[in-house]
């Protein structure tokens, strides 16, 4: 570091100085440059604290939110304890408060969906991976189509929903008469067909990301024993990419699981145990942004904050997952 | 035995051929419906979109006309604090992390950084009512600018990180050994050269978040009216879209979608602009 470097040639320039002839001009200049150098090393040491507190406070603020989690749902612990995670019941009025439809609400919509939208998100991913990769001519179209999954990846979550509600919830309720189910429309299939659209340009660009990553030489080498493009994406870019893909899949999931703007438009909003994918339901987060507002009582509200601190800490663990698998196959 | 061998080779490339147009065929089948909705919106959005839609507030019900000023003004003043609150805390902690590339600190804010990526944007929603609204005993725009800040953060951090460790140290080296003092050196001439970098994650980030609903759903609450006070409950499009998107009525439904179209072109001139600025301003060194 330079800092003690400059402190020493001021020190050097002061003894030096007060020996010569002019002593007291060069001893005022000098004088003047350490002040200068030693102001100088304040504001030095001003600005590295500056960027610590910054840095802190990002540490502080992910406890901070923990913890405010963990004290909020601390009410509603005490009043139902762990029985809270298997009730089935959920009733505000009586205070009876059980997590298991929304529980069950979160799963079959998050997996649902990421089984829908597996094939379609790993097509787009291995056709612009690598039918289409990137940095070669022709492939304008492979670019027009980057680009129109990154902006799609953009809309807003409340914009899907709208859309859901108008377009697919109708949509849906045909297809529920079609089949002599209770024609609701709204409910856990439109809530993961909504999330699906939702999460295939990310998880499409996630993959695509991931398959760019394979080596070219391994794939070259296929190439050149004679396999067909099939072949090497079947035998040498899918293998290959085995765990980031699957790291794809987690971190979608983790998308998915903490969506809430869609879902609560188009699922239904019962708190109930779904029965069938048919029937309307809640999710963790679609739970908390309808009642929220409307929780009167200390523990109600408690209850509401530990859905929270549960969708929490599994998007998070899943998420962090994802990211250490993803870190470890890029290098 | 030839004859057998080349038939072999016919079908692995019948089999390839088909599995191409099978990824074809899957891609344009997704792009399909998520190209659908695009359309969709600008179609039922473009005929709510005139004069007295930017500049009128919603009208009661059974009243056919009226705009969504508030929202706008709400959205554009809530976002904007929001940035203003993530900036300073953001480009610094960045600088920080780019500045201690292997600290024991450092791994752990980055960490913390990972683990603000993958939060709910509802539970921030919870945390900023925790925070703020509790305590202040009502609903505001300020408590909804908090929440979008942090959602803004860790997109802000590592976009700029990213820029910021890539400057060359002969760079800082040379800058250092003419004396130029440790922080000028990182405000006058790390940041110009990384500002390509620092200010497309600024807007990105600003880009994610304008459209979140859930987190204002329970702090920013919403207003009929046109508020300027930022510490009483504001209007933002997204929460208007959710609002008429779920009610009864046609003409609310009408004003929604030209919301939504507003919302989407406002996004998309924000990638537009942080791609320009990647394009034109980034230095190669």
């Amino acid at each position: 570091m330079p800092e003690p470097l400059l402190t020493h040639t001021s020190d050097k320039q002061l003894s030096s100085a007060s020996s010569s002839a002019e002593a007291s001009r060069s001893d005022s200049r000098s004088r003047r440059l350490a002040s200068r150098i030693s102001h100088a090393e304040r504001k030095d040491q001003l600005f590295r604290q500056a960027l610590l507190i910054a840095g802190l406070i990002v540490l502080c603020l992910v406890i901070a939110i923990f913890l405010t989690l963990i004290v909020g749902s601390i009410p509603s612990f005490r009043a139902t304890g762990i029985h809270f995670f298997w009730g089935k019941v959920w009733d505000p009025v009586t205070e009876v408060f059980g997590a298991l439809p929304f529980l069950a609400g979160t799963l079959l919509t998050s997996f649902l969906a990421l089984f829908i939208s597996l094939p379609f998100s790993l097509s787009i991913a291995i056709f612009l991976g690598e039918y289409f990769p990137p940095g070669k001519g022709k492939n304008y179209i492979a670019g027009v189509i980057r680009e129109a999954v990154e902006l799609i990846a953009g809309i807003p979550s409340v914009i899907y929903g709208f859309w859901g509600l108008f377009v697919l919830v109708p949509l849906v309720r045909q297809l529920e008469m079609k089949w002599n189910v209770l024609p609701y429309g709204v409910g856990i299939l439109t809530a993961s067909l909504i999330l699906a659209l939702m999460i295939i340009p990310y998880a499409a660009s996630l993959g695509r990301e991931i398959i760019n990553m394979v080596p070219a030489e391994l794939k070259e080498a296929a190439y050149s024993l004679g396999a067909t493009r099939w072949e090497v994406i079947r035998h040498v870019v899918l293998p290959y990419a085995r765990t980031g893909i699957f790291a794809g899949i987690l971190l979608s999931l983790g998308r998915a699981l903490g969506e809430t703007m869609a879902v609560t438009m188009v699922i239904g909003n019962t708190s109930v145990l779904p029965k069938n994918i048919f029937s309307p339901g809640n999710t963790l987060a679609s739970v908390i942004a309808n009642e929220f507002t409307e929780a009167a009582s200390k523990v109600y509200l408690s209850a509401l904050i530990e859905l929270g601190l549960v969708l929490f800490l599994v998007t998070t663990i899943i998420h962090l997952i994802g990211k250490r698998i993803i870190k470890q196959f890029s290098t | 035995m030839h004859l057998n061998s080349i038939k072999h080779l016919r079908r692995r490339q019948l089999i390839s051929a088909s599995i191409r147009g099978t990824v074809l065929f899957f891609t344009v089948l997704t792009l399909l419906p998520l190209v659908y909705i695009l359309i969709y919106i600008i179609k039922q959005g473009i005929g709510a979109i005139n004069w007295s839609f930017f500049t009128q507030l919603p009208r009661p019900v059974g009243e056919t006309g009226g705009g969504i000023a508030n929202a706008l003004v709400g959205s554009l003043i809530i976002v904007g604090l929001a940035t203003l609150l993530a900036i300073p805390i953001g480009i610094f902690s960045a600088l920080y992390l780019s500045e201690h590339p292997q600290g024991r600190l450092a791994g752990m804010i980055r960490f913390c950084v990972e683990v603000l990526t993958g939060i709910p944007s509802i539970v921030v929603g919870i945390v900023a009512y925790d925070w703020l609204v509790k305590p202040m005993g009502s609903f505001s725009a300020f408590s909804g600018s908090v929440a979008l800040s942090i959602m803004m953060l860790p997109i802000m951090i590592r976009s700029a990180e990213e820029t910021l460790k890539r400057f060359p140290t002969h760079l800082r080296e040379a800058s250092l050994a003419l004396g130029v003092p440790y922080y000028k050196t990182i405000l006058q001439v790390l940041l110009p050269c990384s500002l390509s970098g620092v200010l497309s994650g600024i807007i990105l980030s600003v880009a994610r978040i304008v459209g979140e609903t859930a987190p204002l759903l329970f702090t920013a609450f919403g207003n009929p009216y046109l508020s300027f006070h930022i510490f009483h409950p504001m209007h933002s499009l997204p929460l208007l879209i959710y609002n008429y998107a779920i009610s009864p009525y046609d003409s609310w439904h009408q004003l929604a979608w030209g919301a939504a179209l507003v919302l989407l072109c406002w996004i998309l001139l924000l990638n537009i602009l942080t791609r320009m600025i990647i394009r034109k301003w980034s230095v190669r060194y």
